[in-house]
């Protein structure tokens, strides 16, 4: 887990690229400084016109003094709480404002990353990016940029002002940046490595953490919730050793910071004494440039402070652009040709090559592997280094025809499916959809094109209403109620609230045939010029399954269908049957065809061993 | 399904979660979260309790010599200065320019000390704490998980614990300096001139009356910037965890819909929460601003009239300002202190929440005589091992309470699913429940792996119950197995070995051989050593389950509980799995739940269970030649395999 590979960029680039989000801020950010400043000051001002009060109207007893000048006390005091306040106020919501919309984009940005990148990333290391990570970049951009201003304002300042008081003592005093910096670089260095740490180490514990949560069942029912906690502490302990090791280099950083401003003021105690011996420096001056020194000291501290959550921030923000410079590898056309925009019309004679029949979805040739780096390969492992899963497959579907796609575990089945809505995309050949590479569809088209039913069907968060009628916003009450009724899923009426009724993970826990006839029903009543169902019987008993298959029998009558199935029973619903074997399509035919000709088809649909008894 | 309806009826109705979703508590409940809190805070520093001292003595030690800096510089203007341009003396200055040194490195040291301290003694305590967390909730009823929601068990480990992580890494000191500056220079400025003294004094009362709003008002904002940022966990980690259910319907638009009406809420709070310590902050400077100018004036009017010398004036006016400065470090140590306190608050009621399928109190053992001498279960290898438990339902009453709708709707009305259970399983039996989708099957299988509890009666294992053998007896010796083929990050042998953790590379080898799962292992691109991915989305949801079921294998308990586990097999597959269930479960309870009768054709007794009731019980044999309700299924299931 070292800090950054060889080749990235330096972290401060990154927080630098992160600048358009602050960009709808400025005159908040510009103001925060303006304000930030006037309030120093005021802060300065203040002792100023206190010493003129004790030296002047006091000193003179002159009471008609007093009180114009105690009221610009007041005025002063007054207007400092308030451009202090100001400062505040601004920076909260601007900076809130911000990381919003940073965390909006990488949240956009995700969910438009191929399901094979998610497949390859920790789930928690999105999570701690998309939450502590930000935090870090919402702190720094908060309290630290406007402070590195201001702290940066005063030091020269007050350089300034001491070079004016005496300007050899002044150049020796403001000479102290010189080790200040050199000991700010060192620490630098060290401490990027164990910030970019200790941000991966929260990642890898976010993981540990949102696996348990998820799987607290099998855990539970294997017994091995002292081994999922023995790996929790073991992660929890390696991210302690690191944030122990970070203390004590802030410890010895902050320390080291105390020391230089306060050692650089014993120096000038004693030079300046000399200097008065020696007539080259009033005892007035040298206490006027002792007082003006002692105001370096917080500057520098709080340099120390900038300077880690900076570097925090700067680490922060380049996991955060690791994502965002993710391209999305699956994307739609790149410009839409206008000409190619009409699908229908592209069909005759095109990818069909002279057949007869109307094929509505074509796989031409496909091949798949799975890219050969389980790591975050992201947009680099494009070309599948792995064990193809498809090599060569060529089958067609025709308009309104149901094909079914059969074959042992791990043939590939679901790999091809989701290889039509593109949910991963070929690594040679093409998916054709109506006469279309389905490349060339934009996306959101393609995906209203083809429906997609799951295996294991995700419910959202949301009513059963908003879950089934999500692929048809439009759809009537009754179509809900057909679409329902079709996949046997009417159930949903006697929930507590009805269709109302809030389903998914934060809603009502539903059993697993409920959830898939609920997805089935939305998968039929988005009405999908191309429906793909991957095994959409599996979780039914038999009663239900028989009347699903029979309601499906005349939804599926007029629809172009693909549908995964290892059963008879949903083989059923086919025109034709493809036996997927070893990558390609071994055969296609009807049932009894393959039944009789393939004895791999055969051994695969037939139950003899059970069926004798 | 979800929780029992035994979950509302614990204890005072604020225990544990239950104030979670709100933010304005009443005033009696604050203090009673407030107290859990610092109980559970106090808990966690017991064991830091010298390292605690040793910090705070440092943080004394940091602060006397910062303060002594500058007083040191006073003197050495005032009395280390004058003799050397009176007469040359340069002895006194360097007197003092040696005591600032010392002072000076003392101040180096002890922040040091401190700082590196406090890290320490803070991420112990965070240490422990994500410890105590992790575990409890692996401990929790899966009904506690099912209604919090996983997205919310990652952001208390998260998030929350990151705030607190948050208070010790940043100005606990500042705390401790201000406290000592205010004691230090309250006493200097007393005894300088207590009527001036007075009126600073009198300063503390605006500034107590606007600590105490701050602190009721951050209260509020912070439980409301916790509740806001756990929602949004909540909806990012559903959201990619079936991203391409997502992504295939669409849902992206309306997902950042709704994300961004969320984030909007965190940031939101957020930006309140940051307006109120806007105003504390300011509000601190103002009062100190005006006691500035009151004491200017009021002070200037008693020199005038010859009541107060200038110079004690003068150095009145110069404590004032340091006065004043740390109680502005301290506004904002509070406010990451609320920050911590609410996050604090949220764990202290995950803590408090009691595992209602507890730990025994009296933990009984289980009569040693069921696996074969020389065999303890767990070491046992699958095959023909022990002779299984005898496990029995004795009159058991159970129902789901539905989960309460999000936002705080009343709950349905209940249903049990059970009425009135009763079960005899000899040891060494495989029986199959068979019946239509809610007639219970799945509740009794987890009854038996004691998911829950029954509400009347009890399931007893070779005549103990279930709730009287302590969590690791009962995980050994009943195994459930479901359709959620669950995977985690790691590697297929990993996974595998999640059965038992102890098994070696041949066992899991052989394991995988067993159920036809070693050919399609032995392809994948590094063999048992592929990383499965996010979730197992590398494999085919037919591998997982054949991964799942592995485990089973290689667990080899007592009793187990197949609930579903071969629904996504291919039937050559299945059969394979058959084989070598008819071994595996040679010498062991087993209940099988399939829909496919081709599963329960290897039980020796199969049970139709509808609506919570056996109607039918006997061999299948015996069952398919009879009339009832299963010769019906066999039926049709045979006729939709033609």
């Amino acid at each position: 887990m070292r800090g950054d590979a060889p080749a990235q960029p330096p972290a401060v680039a990154a927080l630098w690229r992160l600048r358009p989000y602050l960009r709808p801020y400025r005159l908040q950010l510009a103001s925060m400084l303006a304000c930030a400043l006037g309030a120093e000051g005021a802060a300065i001002v203040i002792p100023l016109l206190a010493k003129s009060v004790v030296d002047g109207a006091i000193a003179h007893h002159d009471k008609s003094q007093l009180l114009p000048l105690g009221l610009a006390a007041i005025g002063l005091g007054v207007a400092e709480a308030a451009l202090s306040l100001i400062r505040r106020w601004v920076q909260g919501s601007a900076v809130a404002g911000m990381e919003k919309s940073l965390r909006d984009d990488l949240y956009a940005h995700l969910q438009r990353l191929e399901p094979e990148f998610h497949d390859g990333w920790q789930s928690g290391q999105l999570l701690s990016r998309a939450t502590s990570d930000l935090s870090s970049v919402r702190r720094f951009a908060g309290f630290g940029l406007v402070f590195l201003i201001t702290t940066i304002a005063t030091f020269l300042a007050v350089v300034v002002l001491l070079i004016q008081l005496n300007w050899w003592m002044g150049l020796a005093t403001g000479a102290m940046i010189t080790p200040v910096l050199i000991y700010c670089t060192r620490f630098e260095r060290r401490y990027k490595v164990l910030a970019r740490r200790v941000q991966d180490q929260e990642g890898d514990l976010a993981t540990l953490i949102e696996e348990a949560a998820a799987g607290v069942r099998v855990l539970k029912a294997l017994g091995r919730a002292p081994e999922a906690a023995a790996r929790h502490t073991a992660q929890a302990r390696a991210m302690y050793r690191t944030k122990v090791t970070m203390a004590e280099l802030l410890g010895a950083f902050w320390s080291v910071l105390d020391l230089i401003p306060n050692a650089a003021i014993a120096l000038i105690l004693v030079l300046g004494a000399v200097a008065v011996t020696g007539h080259a420096l009033t005892l007035g001056g040298l206490v006027a440039f002792i007082t003006l020194a002692l105001q370096l000291v917080w500057p520098i501290e709080a340099l120390g402070y900038i300077l880690a959550s900076g570097e925090e921030a700067a680490s922060a923000a380049q996991r955060v652009l690791e994502i965002m410079d993710t391209r999305p590898s699956i994307t739609g056309p790149p410009a839409p040709a206008a000409g190619a925009a009409s699908p229908a019309q592209l069909a005759p004679g095109g990818p069909g090559r002279g057949r007869a029949r109307d094929d509505y979805v074509i796989f031409d040739q496909v091949s798949f592997a799975y890219p050969g780096h389980p790591a975050a390969a992201g947009a680099a492992g494009r070309e599948g280094g792995g064990e193809p899963v498809l090599r060569g497959v060529s089958v067609a579907v025709a308009r309104g025809e149901t094909l079914v796609v059969t074959g042992a575990t791990g043939s590939g089945k679901t790999t091809l499916l989701q290889l039509v809505p593109r949910l991963a995309d070929v690594t040679g050949g093409r998916v054709l959809v109506d006469g279309r590479d389905v490349r060339d569809y934009p996306l959101a088209e393609l995906r209203t094109v083809v429906g997609f039913g799951f295996e294991e069907a995700t419910l959202f968060s949301a009513s059963v209403r908003e879950n089934v009628t999500f692929g048809a916003p439009g759809a009537s009450e009754e179509e809900v109620e057909a679409a329902l009724s079709a996949a046997q899923a009417r159930f949903a009426y006697d929930l507590p609230w009805g269709l109302d009724t809030r389903i998914g993970e934060q809603g009502m826990a539903l059993s697993g045939g409920q959830r898939q006839r609920v997805a089935l029903a939305r998968a039929i009543l988005a009405r999908p010029a191309v429906l793909v169902l991957d095994d959409p019987l599996s979780a039914l008993d038999v009663h239900t399954e028989e009347r699903v298959t029979q309601a499906l029998k005349s939804v599926l009558a007029g629809t172009t269908a693909l549908v995964v199935a290892h059963r008879p029973s949903t083989v059923a619903l086919a025109d034709r049957v493809a036996l997927l074997d070893g990558g390609v399509i071994a055969a296609v035919g009807s049932h009894r065809e393959l039944l009789a000709s393939q004895p791999r088809y055969a051994s695969l649909m037939t139950m003899e061993e059970v069926a004798a008894r | 399904m979800t929780a029992p309806v035994t979950a509302p009826a614990r204890g005072p109705s604020w225990r544990g979660i239950a104030a979670e979703k709100v933010d304005d508590v009443p005033a009696s409940l604050a203090v009673l979260l407030r107290r859990r809190s610092r109980g559970l805070l106090v808990d966690l520093l017991r064991p830091h309790r010298r390292a605690v001292g040793w910090t705070g003595a440092a943080i004394v030690v940091a602060s006397l010599a910062s303060l002594a800096g500058p007083w040191l510089v006073g003197i050495a203007i005032d009395s280390g200065l004058p003799p050397i341009v009176a007469s040359g003396d340069g002895a006194p200055l360097a007197w003092i320019a040696a005591a600032f040194s010392v002072t000076v490195v003392v101040q180096a040291v002890a922040t040091r000390a401190f700082v590196t301290m406090t890290g320490r003694v803070g991420q112990g305590v965070v240490l422990e704490l994500r410890r105590r967390v992790f575990w409890h909730m692996l401990r929790l009823p899966v009904s506690f998980h099912e209604s919090y929601t996983s997205g919310r068990v990652i952001s208390r480990q998260t998030s929350d614990i990151e705030a607190i992580s948050a208070l010790f890494e940043e100005g606990l000191d500042s705390l401790v300096s201000a406290v000592l500056t205010l004691l230090l220079v309250g006493t200097g400025m007393l005894l300088l001139d207590w009527r001036l003294a007075l009126v600073v004094l009198a300063a503390f009362i605006p500034l107590a009356l606007l600590a105490g709003w701050f602190r009721g008002q951050s209260e509020i904002a912070y439980r409301r910037i916790r509740e806001a940022n756990s929602l949004v966990i909540v909806h990012f980690v559903e959201t990619f965890g079936g991203l391409r259910a997502v992504q295939a319907f669409r849902r992206e638009e309306r997902n950042e819909e709704i994300f961004d009406e969320l984030s909007g809420d965190y940031a939101r709070a957020s930006a309140w929460s940051s307006r109120l310590n806007a105003l504390f902050a300011s509000g601190i400077t103002l009062v100190a601003n005006l006691v500035i100018a009151a004491v200017l004036i009021y002070g200037g009017v008693l020199v005038i009239d010859g009541d107060l010398r200038v110079g004690v004036l003068a150095s009145f006016l110069l404590y004032l300002q340091r006065f004043f400065d740390p109680l502005q470090d301290v506004s904002q140590f509070y406010n990451s202190f609320q920050g911590a306190a609410s996050a604090l608050e949220k764990l202290s009621g995950i803590l408090e929440e009691e595992p209602s399928v507890a730990e025994p109190a009296t933990p009984c053992q289980l009569p040693a005589v069921s696996p074969l001498p020389g065999e303890s279960p767990a070491a046992t290898t699958p095959g023909p091992g022990g002779a299984g438990r005898r496990v029995r339902f004795e009159s058991v009453r159970f129902g789901y309470r539905p989960a309460q709708q999000a936002d705080g709707e009343p709950p349905a009305p209940a249903g049990m699913v059970l009425p009135d259970f009763r079960l005899d399983i000899p040891a060494g039996q495989t029986v199959a429940l068979v019946g239509e989708t809610g007639a219970g099957k799945t509740t009794v299988a987890r009854l038996m792996a004691r998911f829950y509890d029954p509400l009347a009666g009890r399931v007893t294992l070779d005549g103990v119950d279930l709730r009287e053998l302590p969590d690791a007896v009962l995980r050994e010796e009943v195994v459930l197995i479901t359709q959620e083929s669950f995977l985690f990050e790691g590697t297929v042998a990993d996974n595998i070995r999640l059965g038992r953790p102890a098994a070696t590379d041949a066992e899991v080898a052989a394991a995988a051989r067993a159920i036809g799962a070693h050919d399609f292992i032995v392809a994948l691109p590094a063999g048992y050593a592929t990383g499965v991915g996010k979730r197992g989305g590398r494999l085919s949801a037919g591998q997982r389950q054949l991964i799942s079921f592995a485990r089973a294998f290689i667990a080899a308990p007592g009793v187990l509980v197949l609930d579903e586990a071969t629904a996504l097999l291919d039937i050559p597959t299945e059969r394979l799995v058959q084989a070598a269930l008819r071994t595996v479960l040679h010498g062991r309870t087993a209940v099988i739940i399939a829909h496919r009768l081709s599963t329960v054709a290897i039980a020796d007794r199969v049970l139709v269970l509808r609506a919570g009731e056996i109607i039918e019980d006997g061999s299948p044999a015996e069952l398919i030649g009879g009339d009832g309700e299963y010769a019906d299924l066999h039926a049709r299931w045979a006729a939709s395999l033609a």
